[in-house]
């Protein structure tokens, strides 16, 4: 009897009244249901993980046979902030960050505002300026290795026209890797930032900038101090989303110089493929995958502190 | 605006159908690091058997051997396909499933299925501290006792098997040793004006300013994988201090930051300074390196005896490639305390995962077999063989002075990044690529070794 009070509940428009505690049971189990799938991917994939992360850091293994033995406490981690490599490793992550939010998100911004509407054939722009982005990393990596290559490379090739060019590897040379793997990380994901601006945008009630323009504002005061304010949330979005995916970084860097030459391009995701994964170091490998979780949590939760005041104001 | 207008449709149809044209229209033949997990129906071979049950099933239960080896050139795919197909035609009972995987990509899988403890029944190895590292915990089978029966270990050349050997115990056996040494274009060397190949460092670094000064580039190098250039520091530790140099410091009587490493850094050093390799050579690999020697634009390459073979599969002109092709061994140094006869090297073994069913001791005891060995040796795969009296089959002149320099060898060193175990291994080759990338200095290499040396080899 009680079921069929559920499903008629659910099949029809809620209009009947029914006593609400039958009614209470009867939409925790289907919603318990209807979440056990993904609560138990959730919980085996990324919460046991997590904690046999947590558990593993504290020993020194090597991955075989079964279970870590050899308790060391906390000197992974001791170990892991010492070591220069990494060191090396945490700021070429933070200079991708910092140059990610300072380049690509303007950028974004200005075609944005160019494809959002009046431009003829604007449809296909978008579409171009997406493509980059459904593309998979390792496809990128490959097909920029190709681009960047000294010998018959795309690029070299097109500079040797200006007379007294040598090819230039520009992925070997320590000085210039983080710059080209840059431009190949902006190539690819400045997409994504244009469709959430884009989206934005699209919110923005017309008569506010009309009012704004009648009010005798330029277009550009337009833009920074009535347009943007009304984008805050996608902003915010977009800053957070272009932060984690700069700390997380690994198949893109991997895929075109393995972290190299000489740890010029690692970032801390290939430090600890290398360091902890080839080496058959699970234990110190674990520590470095804490430090790099412990970044991106300290990263959501100013997120989410600064997105909650602003929906207070 | 309608959801899906026809302007729409059309741009993402056209924008599918040119993905799928360009995914068909791929570049064949190239080593790709793709894993082929599939029966051996699948890969190119097409004598292979067409489904890996045979048609008359006998009464007796099918026994299946998951085979994972790292030979992607084709026609060493195809001898294994061949070997696997003649062997099932015998023991229908027996189907081996074959999977093809390119060198860096072996070791991440490998790496992984050993973490999971589950091993595949046979696979390669290179035998050494990362295999010692495998039997310690128990994932591999012992084979000494297998070993011992019908004298089926007395077959093998002493030195090659005793690479396999942990504790006194076998725990693989070797198909195939070698050394590394220079393979190099005798059109190119005569065309600098180098009459012979340099036997000693001196005249080696003199043959460089030659080459350079003919405007040919004297050595492919593909130093992004970083033991390719581990090489020369090995080798000249190994000219350098010898056999005692290497044993002290790895028993931890000496040090990896004694001057014998410190020296051998400096002798790089000078080597690096002359600028001998391609331009661009930190970002190409030795797939990249092998192609340049193999269409004739580098002059020299250190590289193992595989060589031949991994240039032979990408050269545009092979004949050309054959009768230029050249070798000569690691040159000598002055004051050096090594023997000129040292060699640094290493040899491709199976071992057997702990899981596997008898019949894969069966499988690789034919495979190992003189006949098998003989015909590899001919046909320029097991090159050199390590099955005593296999060397009759080698026709090729460079392989035979290849087996002659093994052979001869007092001190066979294996590969550092084999022999230690994987973390100072690691550490061997990232440190040397500093040498070349002129980041690190000599001193400051041999102290990094010895920082994980110390730290991993005192258990």
């Amino acid at each position: 009897m009680r079921s069929v009070s559920g499903t008629s509940r659910l099949a029809a428009a809620p209009v009947e009244i029914q006593p609400r505690h039958r009614n209470g049971i009867g939409q925790l189990a289907t919603l318990a249901l209807f979440l056990l799938p993904a609560a138990i991917v959730y919980t085996l994939f990324v919460l046991v993980p997590i904690v046999q992360a947590v558990y593993y850091s504290f020993f020194k293994w090597n991955g075989l046979g079964g279970a870590p033995t050899n308790f060391v406490g906390l000197a992974n981690f001791s170990q892991v902030l010492k070591d220069a490599t990494f060191r090396g490793a945490f700021s070429h992550n933070m200079i991708i960050l910092v140059l990610s939010i300072a380049t690509q998100l303007p950028f974004a911004f200005a075609l944005a505002l160019l494809v959002r509407g009046g431009l003829r054939g604007r449809v296909v722009f978008r579409t171009i300026f997406f493509l980059p982005y459904v593309l998979s990393d390792v496809i990128t990596g490959v097909m920029w290795n190709f681009i960047y290559k000294p010998s018959g490379g795309l690029l070299n090739s097109l500079l040797t026209i200006i007379p007294g060019f040598k090819p230039i590897g520009f992925l070997g040379d320590p000085h210039t890797v983080l710059t080209a793997l840059f431009l190949v990380m902006t190539w690819k994901y400045f997409g994504l930032h244009l469709l959430l601006f884009l989206a934005a945008l699209q919110n923005v009630p017309k008569e506010v900038e009309e009012a704004a323009a009648i009010d005798g504002a330029s277009y550009w005061q337009t833009i920074l101090w009535v347009v943007l304010p009304l984008m805050g949330d996608t902003a915010r979005l977009s800053i957070y989303l272009s932060a984690l995916g700069s700390i997380q970084i690994f198949d893109l860097v991997w895929v075109m110089t393995t972290g190299g030459p000489v740890s010029a391009s690692d970032t801390m995701a290939t430090y600890m493929y290398k360091f902890g994964f080839q080496r058959f170091s699970i234990g110190y490998g674990s520590a470095v995958a804490l430090i790099i979780f412990a970044a991106c949590l300290i990263l959501s939760l100013i997120y989410q502190r600064l997105s909650r005041q602003q929906e207070i104001a | 605006m309608r959801i899906l207008s026809k302007y729409h449709l059309s741009f993402i149809s056209l924008v599918l159908l040119s993905a799928i044209v360009l995914a068909a229209c791929g570049t064949p033949a190239t080593p790709a690091p793709v894993a082929t997990t599939a029966p051996v129906a699948a890969t190119a071979a097409p004598a292979a058997t067409t489904a890996p049950v045979a048609t008359a099933i006998p009464a007796g239960k099918t026994v299946k051997i998951v085979w994972w080896h790292i030979q992607t050139a084709d026609n060493e795919k195809k001898n294994w396909d061949d070997m696997a197909a003649a062997y099932m035609k015998d023991h229908p009972n027996v189907q081996i499933e074959i999977t093809v995987l390119e060198n860096e990509a072996f070791k991440a899988k490998l790496a992984t299925e050993m973490q999971s403890g589950n091993p595949p029944d046979l696979f390669q190895s290179w035998g050494g501290g990362v295999m010692q590292q495998y039997a310690q915990a128990g994932l591999i089978q012992d084979l000494t006792d297998a070993l011992k029966k019908d004298g089926w270990g007395d077959t093998f050349q002493p030195g090659p098997l005793s690479l396999f050997s942990y504790n006194g115990k076998q725990y693989g056996l070797p198909w195939r040793i070698g050394m590394v040494g220079f393979w190099y274009n005798k059109a190119l060397f005569a065309q600098a004006g180098i009459a012979n190949p340099p036997s000693t460092w001196a005249e080696f670094l003199d043959a460089i300013k030659k080459l350079k000064a003919a405007g040919i580039t004297p050595i492919a190098l593909g130093e992004k994988d970083k033991w390719t250039g581990a090489f020369y520091w090995e080798y000249l530790a190994v000219r350098l201090g010898g056999k005692a140099a290497f044993d002290a410091a790895y028993s931890r009587q000496g040090k990896f930051s004694d001057a014998v490493f410190v020296d051998a850094g400096t002798r790089l050093k000078e080597l690096v300074d002359l600028q001998p390799f391609e331009s661009g050579f930190m970002a190409d690999g030795m797939a990249e390196s092998s192609t340049l020697s193999a269409n004739g634009k580098a002059a020299m390459e250190l590289m193992g005896q595989w060589e031949e073979g991994t240039a032979l599969n990408v050269a545009t002109d092979k004949a050309a490639y054959t009768k230029n092709l050249g070798w000569f061994p690691f040159p000598s140094i002055d004051g050096m305390k090594g023997d000129p006869s040292d060699v640094v090297g290493g040899g491709d073994g199976f071992v057997i995962g702990k899981n596997a069913p008898p019949e894969t001791l069966d499988f690789v005891r034919w495979l190992t077999s003189v006949d098998n060995q003989t015909k590899m040796a001919a046909a320029g795969i097991a090159v050199p063989p390590v099955v005593k009296g296999a060397e009759n089959g080698l026709t090729d002149p460079i392989m035979k002075q290849i087996f002659q320099n093994t052979a001869g060898a007092k001190y066979f060193q294996l590969y550092y990044d084999q022999y230690m175990t994987p973390a100072v291994g690691g550490t061997v080759n990232d440190a040397t690529q500093g040498l070349f990338a002129g980041t690190a200095a000599p001193d400051a290499v041999a102290q990094q070794i010895e920082a994980t040396a110390a730290s991993e080899l005192s258990k």
